[in-house]
């Protein structure tokens, strides 16, 4: 394990504090000298150092630590949760594993945040900050929120389902003091947008309100009367249901906001709509994130302009944009850091990325139609070496293409040898270098030897062994790796799982691995938060090895109704203090 | 090209580990199609039809979760999408069945699709189109309603044609179907 980071000098006059009765040394100084010091560390890492140095040290942490962080909400119960800790403010849950977001989780798995939450208000009731990811919420839960915690301020909802614009009504209604309502990339029940109308009329606290993934139309007088009243307001993400001509109105009330999300852009204004909302724009001096931009066509672009001069991220992932209006606007945006487009722009507008964004660290290109099989269109390799020549402080790329080489893919590292995050999906399973016929190997044997500190990993196309011998080799910071349709044999995952010291989440779909790659990794896992394996040739007799050897691991398999009774379809093992968990539904065995 | 020999060697190596480059669907596949939810995909003929755009090596069927495009993001583009892409949804009922089923006619590519698709969504046998007979023979006729509200046997028009008119299809029990198809 990692070794404390900083200990403190010690000083020479022995601890007068009654409480240190430690079987060491006794502590050189009070303990609340240093649980003062240590209430200023904010890093989990730190902290989790801290509670290992010794006994005195491990209560001081425990007693200071506000922010509590759970990447895998199974690895521990909230029963363990509430004996450690006692002063919990914000709480950070994940909860189904990645692959649910592309329906690969059926519904009813778990992951379901109301036991957390009833455990919460027994122990701390002056929770102010909850921010979720894949965990399930229903209204209930949501409702218990709002009527359980006085003090609740913050609430983040990502990718979560289980709920209603109900339970958000109960959120607006009585949460007093709420900073934050931030709900993202969330398909839930849309009754009705009527929740925003349930804010106070004297409630003014909110910084931050993002409903763009909520559908339904919210009454816009509520709306621009909340917004007025909300001095602090600095994130306000509406959704497609607000007008362009709303949108002016909003911006008008709210100049200070530093990210926007705006509504539809599809409307036919007025040439004067258009110069008052040019206006409105050009108003918003702190503007750095931009997003939303819903239909957006190239005549109305240019109202943007105005704003783009400190846009440090905009977001046009879900604008159809074409490569000339693309490199217009892009012009008008050098401060650029992340961006994100959808592939309509194709290599041209690629181009201009790499020419007009010099500060550019972030790149993602989305697949306009990921299900196009015969035309083939969006970008290729030469967009993204465009791309790599223009901005060499890219580190973070997510690729979607039909075609790569490993040329390209070589010259793309030589130009930015820092990527730290690099995924890339040719998007037809197993495509080989389309110009040599040969496989990807050599494409992502050049990434991790030139990538030093390479953290997250994406692979795909025709890939051997090759390929994963090489991860093992060098990727030595590799922390995520997502394979799919890869690899020749047991040996590629063997590879990754000897190699990759720092390896901490493994999701695997559709590989010919076997039981002798998943039982190779036997004392790995406990290192790792988690492996997904699905669709690859795992038994459920090696599972059962898996779980028996190593008690510590949570072994889950999910069978698909079709495959014969040996199988494990879906495999995910994960490391857990708290056993197996209780919550399993019928389809889920827990070995 | 030794090195292009080794890769080929390769290539026959993974077709034995089930990725192919291909069809899924076609050799040993049943297992492979299974395990991997793949939407039921039909052995297309690898003629194509010629107004289609550029014949395309033989496309593949869906597979659950790939690419990997988040499911909202996805219903976003699909909406974006529904002016030129926007699907045919056609009702389908066979008789003695107790409710009937929807699919979308832009998600075929031909006749020989259709049936293979309409065979599994059933679990009949439509057998084989002759312009003579009909489907004369086999158990199940498919026929549709189309523009003018007739019932027409499939597959007497070109495809691109029956897409467009057809409204809603009914397989018949063969039996019945006999009218239809001698004339």
């Amino acid at each position: 394990m990692q070794t404390d980071p900083n200990p403190k000098k010690s000083k020479d006059s022995p601890s007068n504090s009654a409480n240190t009765e430690s079987t060491q040394l006794p502590s050189p100084f009070p303990d609340e000298v240093l649980e003062k010091v240590l209430s200023f560390l904010n890093s989990d890492k730190d902290r989790s150092s801290v509670s290992l140095v010794c006994k005195d040290w491990y209560n001081a942490e425990r007693w200071t630590r506000t922010k509590l962080f759970i990447g895998n909400c199974y690895s521990v119960s909230p029963e363990i949760v509430a004996r450690r800790f006692s002063k919990i403010k914000s709480v950070t849950l994940k909860g189904k594993p990645r692959f649910s977001d592309f329906n690969l989780v059926p519904q009813n798995w778990g992951a379901d945040v109301h036991y957390w939450l009833t455990m919460f208000a027994n122990v701390y009731p002056f929770l102010e900050e909850l921010r979720l990811k894949r965990m399930t919420v229903s209204d209930e839960s949501l409702e218990l929120l709002a009527t359980a915690f006085p003090g609740f301020r913050a609430l983040s909802l990502m990718s979560c389902d289980g709920f209603s614009t109900d339970g958000l009504k109960a959120i607006a209604t009585h949460c007093r003091n709420l900073t934050e309502l931030d709900i993202q990339d969330t398909d839930i029940d849309d009754f009705s947008g009527g929740w925003l109308s349930c804010f106070p009329e004297n409630f003014g606290s909110l910084e931050v309100l993002n409903f763009a993934s909520l559908d339904s139309e919210v009454n816009f007088d509520a709306l621009e009367r909340l917004v007025s009243r909300c001095k602090s307001l600095r994130v306000l993400k509406v959704n497609k249901s607000i007008t362009l001509d709303q949108l002016q109105r909003l911006l008008l009330r709210a100049p200070q906001l530093m990210e926007l999300g705006t509504g539809s852009f599809q409307e036919d204004l007025l040439p004067g709509q258009i110069g008052d909302l040019g206006n409105a724009f050009g108003n918003c001096k702190n503007l750095q994130t931009l997003s939303g931009l819903w239909e957006v066509t190239s005549i109305y672009l240019p109202v943007l302009y105005a704003a783009c001069a400190s846009l440090t991220f905009l977001n046009l992932s879900y604008a159809a944009l074409r490569s000339v209006e693309f490199g217009n606007l892009l012009a008008h945006c050098p401060n650029l850091r992340r961006l994100w487009v959808l592939d309509t722009v194709e290599d041209k507008g690629l181009e201009a990325v790499g020419s007009s964004c010099p500060l550019l660290e972030e790149l993602r290109v989305f697949p306009a139609d990921p299900y196009d099989q015969h035309l083939h269109r969006g970008v290729t390799e030469s967009g993204f070496v465009a791309v790599s020549r223009g901005c060499s402080k890219l580190h973070y790329v997510l690729y979607f293409c039909w075609q790569m080489t490993n040329a390209a893919v070589a010259t793309i590292v030589q130009n930015c040898p820092n990527f730290t995050h690099f995924r890339l999906c040719i998007m037809n399973p197993g495509r080989p270098d389309y110009l040599t016929n040969e496989p990807m190997d050599e494409a992502f044997g050049a990434v991790v030897k030139t990538c030093t500190k390479l953290q997250r990993l994406s692979v795909s196309g025709l890939l051997t062994d090759l390929t994963f011998e090489y991860i093992g080799k060098y990727a030595k910071n590799l922390e995520t790796l997502s394979v799919a349709f890869a690899g020749s044999s047991d040996r590629a995952m063997q590879f990754v799982l000897e190699g990759c010291p720092k390896l901490r989440k493994l999701e695997i779909r559709d590989c010919p691995f076997g039981n002798a790659a998943l039982l190779s990794g036997l004392e790995k896992y406990e290192t790792m938060r988690s492996l997904w394996m699905s669709s690859c040739n795992v038994t459920i007799n090696a599972c059962r090895r898996l779980a028996r050897e190593m008690p510590r691991l949570n072994v889950e398999v999910m069978k698909d109704k079709e495959s014969d009774d040996s199988q494990a379809d879906k495999v995910y093992v994960y490391r857990s203090v708290a056993g197996p968990r209780k919550d399993a539904p019928p389809f889920v065995l827990t070995l | 090209m030794e090195r292009a020999a080794a890769y080929e060697n390769d290539l026959i190596n993974l077709k034995a580990t089930e990725l192919r480059l291909g069809l899924p669907g076609t050799d040993e596949s049943e297992k492979q199609s299974s395990r991997n939810n793949k939407r039921s995909s039909s052995e297309m003929d690898n003629s194509c039809e010629k107004d289609e755009q550029e014949c395309a090596p033989a496309p593949k069927a869906q597979v659950v979760g790939w690419p990997p495009v988040r499911s909202y993001r996805k219903n976003v583009l699909h909406q974006k999408n529904e002016s030129d892409l926007s699907g045919m949804f056609v009702k389908v009922s066979m008789d003695g069945a107790p409710y009937l089923r929807k699919i979308d006619l832009k998600v075929y590519k031909n006749y020989q699709d259709l049936l293979k698709a309409l065979e599994n969504m059933f679990k009949c046998s439509i057998g084989v189109y002759s312009e003579r007979e009909g489907y004369n023979g086999s158990e199940f006729a498919p026929t549709y309603e189309d523009k003018d509200g007739d019932w027409m046997l499939v597959g007497d028009v070109p495809w691109d044609m029956f897409i467009t008119s057809c409204k809603r299809l009914r397989i018949m029990k063969g039996s019945e179907a006999k009218g239809l198809g001698c004339l």
